[in-house]
């Protein structure tokens, strides 16, 4: 890429600041969906601090890609700017768009430097064309990775609201699932379900999977490494909530579920986990 | 040599394990709780281990051996204060321990190995 082109767009720059700084707002202005007040100021004081970063960048070294140490500011500004589009709700168009509707205003100001040298003016438009496709390139993967990190926050936040354990009577434990079973869930039910055991000294654990939709061979291997894992530090599990389908299905699936007690209801196991801790519950009215 | 000690209660033998399991000291608690549960004519046996971080395959299946060469010799085995992540490690590694009965302390460990005597 030639080198003393983009000295020609960061002259550019320098030049006409106040009036690229207009033409761009203006651009985006028109473009933006929502409008008010604040927005606005925001946009403009953001733009302003773009354009000088932009010239250091540039002058700073090379412009055949920016992932150089003379970017880093501009990558960060970039980065501040879409992490809180983000956040705001923007669509990765309304997000990119901040630096793709700079380029119109360069491209007329820098037809205004060169006029008079046609062929290194087309030059300079493709240099200055690529690098501000790469830059909104950037904003736009940087959107794409708060996305996901947002979304793994979620994902994290609603591991620890599913799953958790409840002390139903001195010595019993329920544990109700609610949603599918996979490895990294099985791995947090059995680590907060062992924990409880410690923290209470539980006999009895009842798992109760009314909320689980469909039992496959690997959710009821994640059962049973979950009971067997409870026995090992000495408490017994029962399964409970299992529905029609859901016995049909292990059955035809050839899951052995011998080896463990299993219940219809949540109560019928309640009152097998009473008994087996000596408990018991009367009905004096019933019996008067 | 560092030896595991092997404590007397009535009919009962009692094992805490405070130290790190190595291999060779394992297999020493091994034998020595078999001459043992001869010597006493031992009914029971209980093992805790709520000491122990880390138990390997090793230790795991050294742990259900000796409770089968226990049942051999007429003494129940009861394996007491497993920690949660050795319990998960030891589901993850396969060793469920079926033939081992567990609880979660001591005492209840006990109470277990002596309802069984009755």
């Amino acid at each position: 890429m030639n080198k003393d082109g983009l000295v020609v767009l960061a002259t550019v720059i320098q030049q006409y600041h106040a009036e690229l700084l207009d033409g761009w707002l203006q651009r985006m202005l028109t473009g933006a969906i929502r409008r008010d007040k604040t927005a606005e100021n925001e946009l403009s004081q953001q733009a302003s601090q773009f354009l000088p970063l932009l010239v250091k960048a540039i002058e700073g070294g090379s412009t055949d890609s920016i992932d150089g140490a003379n970017w880093d500011d501009v990558r960060h500004l970039l980065t501040e700017f879409s992490a809180a589009r983000v956040r705001q709700g923007f669509s990765p168009i309304e997000t990119a768009s901040f630096v793709f509707s700079l380029k119109e205003p360069i491209f007329a100001y820098l037809r205004v430097a060169m006029a008079s040298e046609p062929l290194r003016l087309i030059e300079e438009t493709a240099a200055t064309s690529s690098l501000f496709d790469r830059l909104g390139l950037f904003t736009i993967e940087v959107y794409q990775k708060t996305r996901e990190q947002i979304i793994f926050r979620q994902q994290q936040e609603l591991l620890e609201l599913s799953t958790p354990v409840v002390q139903l009577w001195k010595d019993v434990l329920a544990l109700p699932l609610i949603g599918t079973l996979d490895s990294a869930r099985t791995q947090v039910v059995m680590e907060s379900l062992l924990q409880k055991i410690v923290e209470t000294g539980a006999l009895i654990a009842i798992i109760d999977i009314t909320g689980v939709p469909t039992v496959d061979t690997l959710v009821a291997q994640h059962l049973l490494k979950t009971i067997a894992a409870a026995r090992l530090m000495g408490a017994d599990c029962i399964i409970s909530g299992i529905r029609p389908q859901i016995a049909q299905t292990i059955v035809h699936l050839g899951v052995n579920l011998e080896d463990v007690l299993t219940k219809a209801t949540l109560a019928d196991a309640f009152v097998i986990a009473l008994k087996r801790t000596g408990s018991s519950i009367h009905h004096p009215q019933r019996e008067g | 040599m560092e030896r595991i000690p092997i404590l007397k209660m009535g009919r009962l033998l009692l094992v805490t394990i405070q130290v790190d399991m190595h291999d060779r000291l394992a297999m020493t608690l091994q034998d020595d709780l078999m001459a043992r549960i001869v010597k006493e004519n031992a009914k029971g046996v209980l093992i805790d281990i709520s000491a122990l971080d880390i138990v390997d395959s090793f230790i795991g299946r050294m742990i259900s051996n000796t409770a089968g060469m226990a049942k051999i010799l007429d003494a129940q085995t009861v394996l007491v204060g497993m920690q949660p992540a050795v319990a998960m490690t030891l589901v993850e590694l396969g060793l469920t321990l079926p033939g081992v009965s567990t609880a979660l302390d001591v005492e209840r460990g006990i109470k277990l190995l002596q309802a069984s005597l009755e």
